[in-house]
């Protein structure tokens, strides 16, 4: 496969694409959409915050973080405790004491009363925990099949754990049924417009986070690890650091990503933290173009529809469709379908008398290259 | 004035295979120092252990620091730079992006994550110094053989790199290039240790000062040009072990010389 192309758009230009897109996503939407396609587009903006995660680590940084269904879960269960919680008042939730009913709050539990210390665990949380795993992993350079298979591991392994601790987690029945969302009524039109919004204002910060640490030296430097780790060893850098900075900005942006679904999808499962699911978001960055800027967001918007709408409507054909696109994408579009116009572009500038007939495909040309 | 690259009866070993067995040289600023040696000599092995690839045992000091022993990134931070056999920039990054995370170990993290502003001094004098100006905005991956090897050399100016270990830089390169380079090379090391890894002893023979020769992990002979090319184990060597294009070029130069 060939390398993904970081040399884009001007990024000033970028800048004005991420202005355009929060105009679309925070002033149009809301007007021209009716309350259940905008609490869909919702949906799709909490994989969307996600994906541009991704895109950070595996697009720019060689990551392939097949996992991230774990950090999506640590904001989106902490999220949902609290939700639990403030619904159930002073009681215990319901599921607890559907079989014994004198079962006291699991002590974990606890702490998720308050609202500072789960917003606190929706952004520390992550940080810790791919902190933790990222050193472990990087120091030890694990790196290519074997880090994407650990991660992937990672996620089967707590979607597990949660489907077996019905008890404590409510298992494959998941949370749900959430009355409050901080104090507001989550079945009030005004406060789903509200937590829309939020959602989508996040996935814009998070674009212009991204969006900085791209023509940042940081983004350079993550770029040059990704393509020649040793090399950037001997130029007195720590890749293991490097690669750090990016993995934990990611974890935290599907931890974001994952609390906000919560009160927007008004329940969550472990089937939307396991394995499918992480590949699932992985599918929507690589089908948009990993290394871009608006690529990991506008696939996974894309595959969140496709996976709502026709998902439901249409289950084996989606399913087909999706890994169709999937091999067409990587076949013909290597890096994904934000790459087209750029292609496009090039391809109607040089007019077919000029452009000279390659003796050997391009593909190959840049292995022969690098 | 930096101090000296000293090495002191160096052992690498391979699960069992000794490839460097008890190496001891010493490089100075102000010479150009030249390893060489045929195919599997351990020449590059010697590299690697001195910037902490490979696990050696003995002694590699700079000054008065001890570099076996310490990660990487660490002994680069001491000053010790290197190139590699085969060129390695970052082909997706311009020449002034490369440049600049060359330079990088300078500047304080929280830097990282500002944007560039324009050209540092040390990045334009590296560019003047290797002729690379007017590529500045051309990605890595198009310059030719020569150009990637003289950004590699420019990468290790800007990191202000005391020791410049070189893995046969003019692997590939043309005459020109090669007495560029040459050139390059002694204007470089008149305040910095240069220690060049070469097969080309055309080229071995205009630019070095002091040249160790290496066989079977072992120093076959060290002095100036001339007292190598004389010593009868190097001619044995050369002469004796038929086979690798190398021995044979190196067979023909000794020839000539006679
Ligand atoms: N990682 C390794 N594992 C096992 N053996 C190795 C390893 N690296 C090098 N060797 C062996 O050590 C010996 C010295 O290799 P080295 O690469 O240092 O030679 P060299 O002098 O640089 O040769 P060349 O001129 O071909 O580059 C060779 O026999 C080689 O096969
Ligand atoms: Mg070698």
């Amino acid at each position: 496969m060939t390398k993904p192309r970081t040399t884009g758009l001007k990024p000033w230009f970028s800048l004005g694409g991420i202005a355009v897109f929060a105009v679309l996503l925070l002033a149009i939407a809301p007007l021209v959409l009716t309350d259940h396609w905008l609490n869909n587009l919702g949906k799709y903006c909490c994989w969307a915050i996600a994906a541009v995660g991704i895109g950070l680590a595996w697009g720019r940084g060689g990551m392939l973080a097949m996992g991230q269904g774990v950090f999506f879960a640590l904001g989106a269960y902490a999220m949902a405790m609290h939700l639990t919680l403030e619904t159930a008042g002073d009681r215990v939730p319901g599921f607890m004491v559907l079989y014994d009913p004198l079962a006291p709050l699991p002590v974990f539990w606890e702490p998720f009363r308050s609202a500072g210390f789960t917003l606190l665990a929706i952004v520390l949380l992550p940080v810790v925990v791919a902190g933790a795993l990222g050193y472990a992993l990087f120091k030890r350079r694990v790196k290519g099949a074997y880090f994407a298979i650990l991660t992937q591991a990672l996620a089967v392994a707590l979607a597990t754990l949660i489907s077996s601790t019905i008890r404590e987690t409510g298992g494959d029945t998941g949370l749900s049924d959430f009355k409050y969302f901080f104090g507001f009524v989550l079945n009030d039109p005004a406060n789903r417009l509200m937590v829309y919004l939020i959602a989508a204002a996040l996935l814009i910060v998070c674009l212009l986070a991204v969006w900085q640490l791209y023509r940042s030296r940081f983004g350079e430097l993550l770029v040059a690890t990704r393509d020649a780790e040793e090399r950037v060893r001997f130029l007195g850098y720590d890749p293991a650091n490097v690669k750090l900075v990016a993995f934990v900005v990611s974890a935290l942006m599907a931890s974001i990503g994952g609390a906000m679904f919560v009160p927007i999808v008004g329940i969550i499962t472990p089937a939307e933290i396991g394995a499918a699911a992480s590949i699932l978001m992985i599918a929507g960055v690589a089908l948009g173009g990993r290394a871009s800027l608006f690529g990991p967001a506008l696939g996974a918007m894309a595959v969140g529809w496709g996976q709502s709408s026709l998902g439901s409507t249409w289950p084996d054909g989606w399913t087909y469709l999706l890994g169709l696109l999937f091999v067409v994408v990587i076949l013909f579009l290597p890096n994904g379908l934000s790459s087209l116009p750029a292609k496009l572009m090039r391809r109607a500038r040089r007019s077919p008398a000029e452009r000279p007939a390659p003796a050997i495909a391009p593909a190959q040309l840049e292995e022969v290259r690098s | 004035m930096t101090d000296a690259l000293v090495v002191t009866d160096l052992h690498v070993e391979f699960s069992g295979f000794v490839a460097v067995g008890g190496v001891s040289f010493d490089a100075h600023p102000g010479e150009v120092r030249f390893l060489i040696g045929p195919n599997g000599a351990g020449k590059t092995t010697c590299i690697d252990a001195i910037t902490g690839l490979t696990r050696g045992t003995g002694s590699a000091r700079l000054g008065d620091q001890e570099l076996l022993g310490r990660p990487v990134h660490k002994i680069v931070r001491l000053g010790v730079g290197r190139t590699f056999q085969t060129a390695s920039v970052f082909d997706e990054l311009t020449v002034l992006q490369n440049l600049d995370i060359a330079a990088g170990r300078h500047r304080r993290s929280a830097s990282l994550l500002r944007a560039r502003r324009g050209v540092g001094a040390s990045i334009e004098h590296a560019l003047a110094e290797t002729g690379l100006t007017g590529e500045l905005a051309t990605p890595a991956g198009i310059l030719s053989h020569g150009q990637k090897q003289w950004l590699e050399i420019a990468m290790l100016l800007v990191q202000d790199a005391r020791v410049l270990l070189l893995d046969e830089p003019v692997a590939g390169m043309s005459q020109d290039e090669r007495t560029a380079t040459g050139e390059l090379l002694q204007r470089i090391a008149a305040k910095r240790i240069v220690l060049v890894v070469e097969h080309d002893m055309d080229f071995m023979r205009r630019f070095a000062t002091r040249v160790t020769v290496l066989h079977q992990g072992q120093v076959l002979s060290q002095g100036t040009v001339a007292e190598v090319q004389a010593d009868p184990k190097v001619q044995e060597v050369y002469l004796g072990t038929a086979g690798a294009a190398t021995t044979a070029a190196m067979a023909v130069v000794l020839e000539r010389e006679d």
